[in-house]
């Protein structure tokens, strides 16, 4: 091993790739402007659509109720809700989203309230469907206020003090840190984002420097040189690394620049109504991220960094055409997406056993380093086990490199 | 000086089991030579060359360049040879300057050597007006210059040509001839595979017929001539590797 060949074949390949239009978009363009631009529109779209939601009126129908114009009259006069007239297809009407949601009214519900019970009320919405949600919301509300004032009013006829039936009040309030609740809300996606982009930025540079080189017939000339192939193969697989670091680091820089340039925009229109309504929905998004988490993120995805360079090296080694690479590569980025989905749901938490799992563990510590708890000691095993595994594979691309039968496949 | 002592090359397939791509295969060539190594496709022309060049590794066998034995010294044969194949292509994204440069770094040379070389051999090839274009948008004569320039940056004691006329034009194909030419009378030693014959009477000092991964003739051109019978080098040709029915045989395979 010698450093000179390794530097002189890593920046032969650093000039080489930055000529190359296809490596330039998958390591910089698309990490600089792509994944913001998605992440913070599709945010935003998002956003857009939950409040436009939020601010239709629903249109509801009421079903029977005849016998009781009280209730019904009330419903036709809330402003939260639209009542229609009921129509024998309303189940029809509500799947076509016609109406969002139906109530129907017990025959004699007036007079039975009045008697002391009545029958119950039943509420009908399209399940999962977010607009019936909010209409059968609005229902409900109405029935719970309707059922609260009837309390409310047999108590007073009896003089029974309204603590009877409500003996005690309870609320709830936030005592995590800002950046936990950011850590919980986007500790599951940055490193996932992450993992993703540390994989499509290493995959173009191991593509082009393998089996692109074999295809354009560029490999046998350089394996005519008398540099040791070890020396090839480092230089190669530096190259590799660049390009999965720099879309990480470029996607990180330009994710974190349009969060404080989004917050000021936000921020500064906030005097307006419907800029106000924009900011509040800005603020759910842009999450304020631990700076030191974010550092410790960058530290872990090191070694997985170098992991995935040097098993995709490996892979499109072994091919003899980029198709061909792209077609073994391609279908790789399912078995890592797996496990940062995985990591990104609530609920899973580390333990000794995860903390070996490739990838998972990354997005479990990730997660946890984000929302501003450091498990030292999970920390050093996955730091420990993910140098190994990169290891492990460098070794493994050195000696494909070394392999005739993988360097000259007919 | 290469010497070549019974190289034999087998691979491993699939469909059709072990494949006997060269066999046995002696020979020797002197400083100051062109060794022809004729052969039709597939007769074991290229996995020879890729021996000698370190490519492969023989299965049994072995071989010395410029003293050093290509299996126990592989890095020091690479740095003693010029290797110009059809299939050694150029960094279409360097220009010929980059490349020649890079490869003349990766043999060590300091980079006042690599300007001076550079400087030389372009004058030689007359590659001055394309020097500072990239490679892939040359015409098929530049690029082979290039390659040329490429393999010549070390100043190689020995020289392996793999069929370097292939899909040349005849201006580009009779440069080439000339310039390995040129490398024997500078004291080079030269191997030379082709399937074209007209090359071998032109350039080479002695022939080796290879057939199905053999050896099957060697002798200087009037020798083999006399042997065979023949003054056509074609007719030699079919006769040394055992008639029409074999040279068919051969081709179905």
């Amino acid at each position: 091993m010698n450093w000179n060949n390794i530097v002189t074949v890593y920046l032969k390949e650093l000039k080489d790739s930055l000529r190359d239009r296809r490596t330039l978009i998958s390591i910089i363009v698309i990490p600089t402007f792509v994944m913001p631009a998605l992440f913070f529109g599709v945010g935003k779209i998002a956003a857009g659509v939950v409040s436009k939601a939020r601010e239709e009126i629903p249109s509801v129908m009421i079903l029977g109720g005849e016998d009781s114009p009280g209730v019904a009259a009330e419903l036709t006069q809330s402003k939260k809700l639209k009542v229609v007239p009921m129509a024998p297809d309303w189940k029809q009407q509500i799947s076509d989203k016609r109406v969002r949601a139906a109530v129907l009214i017990p025959p004699g519900f007036e007079a039975g309230l009045k008697a002391g019970e009545a029958g119950p009320v039943i509420l009908y919405n399209y399940e999962g469907e977010l607009k019936s949600g909010f209409a059968v919301n609005e229902l409900e509300k109405f029935f719970r206020e309707l059922r609260d004032r009837t309390v409310t009013a047999r108590l007073a006829e009896r003089a029974l003090p309204a603590t009877l039936v409500k003996p005690f009040e309870f609320k709830r309030e936030n005592v995590a840190p800002p950046e936990k609740v950011g850590g919980n809300l986007l500790g599951g996606i940055v490193p996932y984002l992450i993992i993703i982009l540390c994989f499509t930025g290493a995959m173009y540079p191991a593509m082009d420097l393998t089996a692109g080189e074999k295809e354009r017939g560029t490999m046998e000339t350089l394996l005519c040189s008398p540099v040791p192939r070890v020396d090839l193969v480092l230089g190669k697989f530096l190259m590799v690394l660049t390009g999965s670091l720099s879309a990480m680091l470029l996607s990180l820089a330009s994710m974190g620049i349009s969060a404080v340039v989004a917050g000021m925009v936000f921020a500064g229109g906030a005097g307006a109504g419907k800029a106000a309504g924009a900011a509040q929905g800005g603020a759910g998004m842009i999450p304020i991220i631990d700076p030191m988490g974010l550092l410790g993120v960058v530290a872990m995805v090191l070694p997985v960094a170098v992991l995935f360079s040097a098993v995709i090296f490996t892979v499109a080694l072994f091919a003899k055409s980029y198709k061909e690479a792209q077609s073994y590569v391609g279908p790789m980025i399912f078995i890592v997406i797996m496990p940062a989905v995985v990591g990104m749901l609530p609920g899973i938490d580390l333990n000794f056993r995860l903390a070996l799992v490739p990838i998972l563990n990354l997005s479990l510590v990730c997660k946890e380093m984000l929302s501003g708890v450091w498990h030292w000691n999970f920390i050093a095993l996955i730091f420990g086990s993910s140098c190994v595994y990169a290891a492990i594979a460098l070794s493994l691309a050195v000696r494909m490199f070394n392999r005739e039968d993988v360097m000259f496949r007919a | 000086m290469i010497e070549a002592h019974h190289l034999t090359k087998t691979f491993k397939d699939k469909k059709r089991g072990l494949i006997h791509a060269v066999s046995d295969v002696s020979f020797a060539c002197q400083p100051g030579q062109i060794y022809g190594l004729l052969g039709a496709n597939g007769a074991g022309k290229t996995t020879t060359l890729r021996m000698l060049a370190t490519l492969l590794q023989p299965t049994s066998g072995s071989a010395k360049l410029a003293g050093h034995d290509v299996a126990t010294a592989a890095n020091a044969v690479r740095a003693n040879v010029g290797f110009l194949a059809a299939s050694t292509a150029l960094y279409g994204r360097l220009t010929a300057r980059e490349m020649i440069r890079y490869f003349g770094q990766l043999n060590g040379l300091s980079d006042e050597a690599i300007r001076a070389r550079i400087k030389l051999l372009a004058d030689e090839l007359d590659m001055h007006d394309f020097l500072d274009r990239r490679c892939e948008k040359f015409s098929t004569g530049m690029k082979q210059k290039t390659s040329i320039a490429r393999t010549l940056i070390h100043d190689p004691a020995v020289m392996i040509f793999d069929e370097p006329t292939l899909g040349l034009d005849v201006m580009t194909a009779r440069a080439i001839v000339k310039f390995v030419r040129d490398c024997r009378d500078r004291g080079k030693t030269v191997i030379y595979s082709t399937h074209i014959m007209s090359e071998v009477e032109k350039l080479c000092d002695v022939v080796g017929i290879i057939h199905d991964g053999r050896l099957v003739a060697e002798g200087t051109l009037a020798g083999l001539r006399a042997r065979y019978g023949e003054q056509d080098l074609e007719e030699v040709f079919v006769k040394a590797v055992g008639g029409e029915a074999a040279v068919a045989a051969a081709l179905k395979n």
